[in-house]
């Protein structure tokens, strides 16, 4: 073990995890219908590439990705597909989202799987990783081919996160104690691809269990098994980072900005399974606990499974059901009905009692008492990003450095006032965000609008010249030979082109334009000398002496042309 | 878990040894003040509720209109006439606290304002009610006495029972002698000052359990008491011209005032940093004020003034936010 | 005695006198440039381009603000543009002036493209070229670029321009401030005097 690192503040919660690992991992039934989302990664949904009434088969895209932007999801069973329609998806907001629905067949027939070649190169390799779905399993649902390219060398560290410092989910748990080899090829897997110069696999001490059988299984490789205290949020991306190798991610940055890259164990398994199989991410393992279940666990359970199947599988007693939580219980968020589908950053389900998880007191006024300053392991001040916050000062906040608050909760937690500050700090991170969207689309308005504006000055501009010119030209007809009117009319009304005077007529007249600019010119570059209020005024003669020019240029060259 | 109201009751409670020693000390006048303004603070907070149109019974609850009245009783003279107590607490709840917007929202400690303003209007009382020592009135005085004092009925003369404090005495005294005869005085005692060596210990005592209860952090009684400490070694070094360290950490007010007073969250400094130099100011003003002031104590002055500063500490001790390379500033305009 | 008064008197008129004149000299000396003031308006300003404001554009608007014209004039914007327009000129918010219009949320024009006669006018109304089409052709509206100003309602000879509120998805959603959540439980909230609770007294 090396030297051990430190991240400021940090809570101690009841971590409640002993409920659900006392069976080992189940499968859960397959569902009759499925609803697959098509966006469950951070980005913007795929292109549905399947129709209704199209059957498919198990692991058979049923949308495209665009690398950078969106990732594709894939059947998690063969059936048919009955709907593509807005459904209700697991969010905070309780919105709907396109999904893709499926009547399962029953069969579970595989689509032909492509394993990625030996001989790919590391970009074809991200690719494939891309193609086969895969995210981020932790919770964020960060496209993972995104985050491996992010790096521009390789890495020094790659850091692969099985911490899971949330109170209730052993889902991170239950893989690595039942299945550490698959972690550890997943671990081998990735350090492969990145090509980093170490390999560490965090790991909070309150899972004695599978730290055990992690060692065993990462004997006789490289990959290093770092142990560290238990503390939330130990897990989360940065603290990890600053606990295993003391390096802050700067803000706003990456951790490929310190030469490090964190995978959750789980995706390093998914990336290990793309890679040597070819298998999409169709099925993740998910933590399902709470007081209000009977047979608490872990469930593997295909993505766009209803979450009252599981559920329903997990013993749930509906009389004692007061709040369902996605996620943990600190960073999780609520949902309001049980018909929701599985996704693939879905690592928990909490079914609470109200005894377990009562409702939260009247808050308090605060007090500034400082003990979620004391708590915030980012150092920041939560008291007065609270004052701000709530106060609608949103700009103010953001100068705090609203932004670097990773939402652990951990202030919530202490608060003595029970002042729901992570909301607040949501609300406005919301607000600010799209006030910047709001931003974004009035310059681009404003660009259009200016754009449409010069193009409309420059059409009048030309019409106006376009006129002048005619008029200039009969003008010139009138004056240099009246005799000859006749018979340009006469011409005119012949040829679809009125003939316009003569070339040298153009070139006098662009000679004396010519002659004219330099006048004003210089009349310009003397009274910048000695009378500047005059300047603008002179500006605008030279301007339109120089249009001038320019017009008998054009007439010149047009006619140059004709003949 | 702690709330908002265990707070409270706890900075109460570890208010209990100090208190104590108070009582057996100085007699039944301190626990008279400190019942009287306890209720007389949250009957004006409760009024003030009523008038504000908030659920009363709910946020007298939380327990901070209480420790506004408790902490005044402690730091008023024990034989303070019953009015003078009811204006310093109803303007520490009303001015104070509900002006600017409640529990929470207050610019200075309210028990402080209440406090400064009748030692600036009522001057002589302030001065001239503290209570002797038990063992040196002639006969103690008793409950009954205490509070024919209290009320101003009867006729009890409080003359018999008061005196100068150590602080004030020493300050004066020692113009004209040297330490040894100075101390001789039986209100120094045996030890550093008959009484109040035994309260401020009691307030230590309750502090240091405030601090192990993560109630408060050690950053500001450790700052004050420091500051305090060195302003005396360099000012005071000789205990023949000024008030010695012994006397200004011991006698007076300053237990209590770095640990229950200072460290109000409310008005106090916001991080960390700022809160050692929130403290160490309140140590260096502390010492000004009592060694080139014409105040004795002066925790209420040092306490307010650098409330003032509160603003100013925070736009420049805000800590470096994670990821950051320095530490920010201020708000922006 | 009043010569004493006098001395003073003349003191402070001096001094007030002095630092005018030092204050005026700076507002002169340091004024913001007025191009540059006229863009940080318009950058705060929502660009749709309506007009509802009464000036042709926001540019104009913009002008007409740093000239001393009220900064209430802009539905669109609604409350917090005059924030920041107050924020940014210093001076008190005041309310929508409704003579303009009302604040609403979000819209985008939609051509009922079955009753379009292809006449271009909504084409040359718009002001952010977000109509595409050709004379005789159904027009239709690229949704992305509409700001919603409503200005090519009005020359439709046929009125098939309707003004739809965007749906909001998950990516326009903005987590509820907390006090503006229902409360799950039946207590009042007393945290704040900013929404007045029910007193329980």
């Amino acid at each position: 073990m090396g030297t051990q690192f430190d991240f400021p503040g940090g809570i101690h919660p009841p971590d409640n995890k002993l409920r659900s690992l006392q069976t080992p991992i189940r499968q859960a039934p397959l569902p009759d219908r499925l609803t697959v989302p098509l966006r469950q990664h951070r980005g913007d949904p795929g292109r549905v590439v399947v129709a209704v009434g199209d059957h498919v088969l198990t692991g058979q895209p049923l949308s495209e990705g665009q690398p950078g932007r969106s990732v594709p999801v894939h059947a998690p069973t063969s059936g048919t597909i009955t709907a593509i329609k807005s459904h209700e998806v697991p969010h905070a907001s309780g919105l709907e989202e396109t999904c893709i629905l499926i009547e399962a067949d029953g069969r579970d027939q595989w689509y032909k799987l492509a394993p990625c070649p030996d001989s790919a190169s590391t970009a074809e390799r991200y690719d494939h990783l891309h193609r086969t779905g895969v995210v981020g399993l932790g919770g964020a649902g960060f496209p993972t081919r995104d985050k491996l390219q992010s790096a521009e060398a390789a890495p020094d560290v790659l850091i692969l996160n099985g911490a899971e410092c949330e109170p209730y989910i052993t889902a991170d748990q239950a893989l690595m104690r039942e299945r550490p080899d698959s972690v550890v090829a997943g671990a081998l897997a990735l350090w492969r691809l990145v090509g980093a110069g170490r390999c560490l696999i965090g790991i909070e001490d309150n899972k004695p269990d599978a730290i055990e059988a992690l060692r065993q299984s990462a004997e006789g490789t490289s990959v290093e098994i770092r142990v560290v205290a238990t503390r939330y949020p130990s897990g989360g991306e940065r603290q990890l980072i600053q606990l295993l190798t003391g390096l802050e991610v700067p803000s706003g940055g990456l951790p490929a900005d310190v030469g490090v890259l964190c995978q959750n164990v789980a995706t390093a398994v998914a990336v290990d399974r793309s890679l040597r199989l070819g298998e999409p991410v169709i099925q993740r393992i998910t933590t399902l606990t709470g007081e209000a279940l009977a047979r608490p666990g872990n469930i593997e359970a295909r993505i766009g499974t209803p979450l009252d199947h599981l559920l329903f599988e997990a013993g749930l007693d509906p009389q004692r059901l007061h709040r369902l939580i996605m996620g943990g219980p600190l960073m999780g968020f609520d949902l309001t009905t049980t018909g929701l589908p599985l996704i693939k950053t879905a690592n928990c389900l909490i079914a609470g009692t109200a005894g377990e998880f009562p409702d939260p007191p009247v808050p308090q006024p605060c007090i500034r008492c400082g003990l979620c300053e004391q708590a915030c392991p980012v150092d920041l001040l939560p008291q007065q990003l609270y004052w701000f916050a709530s106060a609608g000062e949103h700009r103010k906040a953001e100068h705090f450095d609203l932004f670097d608050c990773i939402e652990c909760g951990a202030c919530d937690w202490v608060c003595p006032s029970h002042l729901p500050l992570t909301e607040y700090y949501r609300h406005s991170k919301g607000v600010l965000r799209q006030e910047q969207k709001e931003q974004a689309e009035a310059d681009h308005a404003r660009q259009r609008f200016e754009e449409r504006q010069a193009r409309l000055e420059r059409e009048q501009a030309e019409r106006e010249e376009r006129r002048r010119a005619r008029q200039q030209a009969r003008e010139q007809r009138h004056n240099v030979a009246p005799a000859e009117a006749s018979e340009a009319a006469t011409a005119a009304a012949t040829s679809p082109t009125a003939p316009g005077p003569d070339r040298e007529t153009l070139i006098q007249r662009r000679d004396q334009a010519r002659q004219k600019v330099e006048e004003a010119q210089a009349q310009l570059a003397e009274a910048r000398e000695q009378t500047p209020e005059a300047v603008p005024k002179l500006e605008r003669a030279l301007n339109k002496h120089q249009k001038r020019l320019d017009a008998a240029e054009k007439a010149l060259s047009d006619a140059q042309e004709d003949t | 878990m702690l709330t908002t109201q265990r707070i409270m009751l706890w900075v109460m409670a570890a208010t209990l040894p100090g208190l104590l020693a108070l009582i057996h000390f100085f007699g039944w006048g301190v626990l008279i003040n400190v019942l009287w303004c306890m209720g007389i603070a949250m009957a004006t907070e409760a009024l003030i509720l009523w008038i504000r149109a908030r659920p009363v019974q709910h946020t007298l609850m939380d327990g901070s209109a209480a420790l506004t009245g408790l902490l005044l009783g402690l730091s008023l003279p024990p034989l303070l006439p019953w009015w003078i107590a009811l204006v310093a607490t109803a303007s520490a709840i009303i001015l104070a606290k509900h002006l600017y917007g409640g529990l929470g929202s207050n610019l200075f400690n309210p028990a402080m304002v209440g406090y400064a303003l009748v030692l600036v209007s009522f001057p002589e009382a302030m001065s001239t009610r503290w209570a002797l020592p038990l063992s040196l009135q002639e006969t103690p005085l008793s409950l009954l006495d205490s509070l024919s004092v209290f009320t101003g009925l009867g006729s009890t003369s409080v003359d018999a029972f008061t005196g100068a404090t150590p602080l004030d005495d020493y300050k004066h005294a020692i113009d004209g002698a040297i330490a040894s005869q100075v101390t001789t005085a039986p209100i120094y005692g045996d030890r550093v000052a008959l009484g109040w060596e035994w309260v401020n210990l009691g307030f230590l005592a309750g502090g240091l359990l405030l601090i192990q209860r993560r109630i408060i952090t050690w950053h500001i009684p450790v700052s004050l008491l420091g500051a305090l400490t060195i302003m005396a070694l360099l000012f005071g070094y000789d205990p023949d011209q000024s008030v010695p360290l012994s006397l200004h950490l011991l006698a007076g007010g300053t237990m209590l005032g770095a640990f229950f007073i200072a460290t109000d969250p409310v008005s106090a400094a916001t991080s960390n940093r700022g809160k050692l130099w929130y403290g160490a100011g309140i140590g260096v003003l502390l010492y000004t004020i009592r060694a080139w002031g014409s105040y004795p104590d002066a925790v209420a002055f040092a306490v307010l003034l650098m409330n003032l500063a509160v603003p100013f500490l925070d736009y420049y001790t805000r800590p470096r936010t994670r990821g950051h390379k320095r530490a920010g500033r201020g708000v922006p305009s | 005695m009043w010569m004493n008064l006098l001395l003073a008197i003349a003191t402070l008129l001096l001094l007030a006198g002095a630092f005018g004149a030092l204050l005026g000299y700076a507002s002169v000396r340091l004024r913001r440039d007025d191009d540059s003031l006229v863009e940080q308006i318009d950058a705060v300003l929502p660009q749709t381009q309506c007009g509802q404001c009464g000036y042709p554009g926001c540019r104009p608007y913009a002008e007409a603000i740093a000239e001393g014209d009220a900064i209430n004039k802009c539905p669109p914007g609604g409350e917090a543009t005059i924030q920041s327009l107050a924020n940014l000129l210093d001076v008190e918010p005041q309310p929508l002036d409704a003579e303009h219009g009302e604040e609403q949320p979000k819209r985008v024009a939609y051509i009922r493209e079955a009753e379009c006669i292809g006449c271009t006018k909504c084409i040359q109304a718009c002001p952010v070229d977000a109509i595409v089409g050709a004379p005789k052709f159904m027009h239709t509206v690229i949704e992305s670029e509409c700001t919603g100003c409503d200005l090519c309602v009005d020359p439709c000879p046929v009125d098939c321009i309707d003004m739809i509120e965007v749906a909001r998805g998950i990516d326009d959603w903005v987590p509820p401030h907390p006090a503006d959540r229902p409360l799950t439980h039946d207590g009042p909230v007393i945290a704040t005097d900013q929404r007045p609770a029910e007193a329980s007294a």
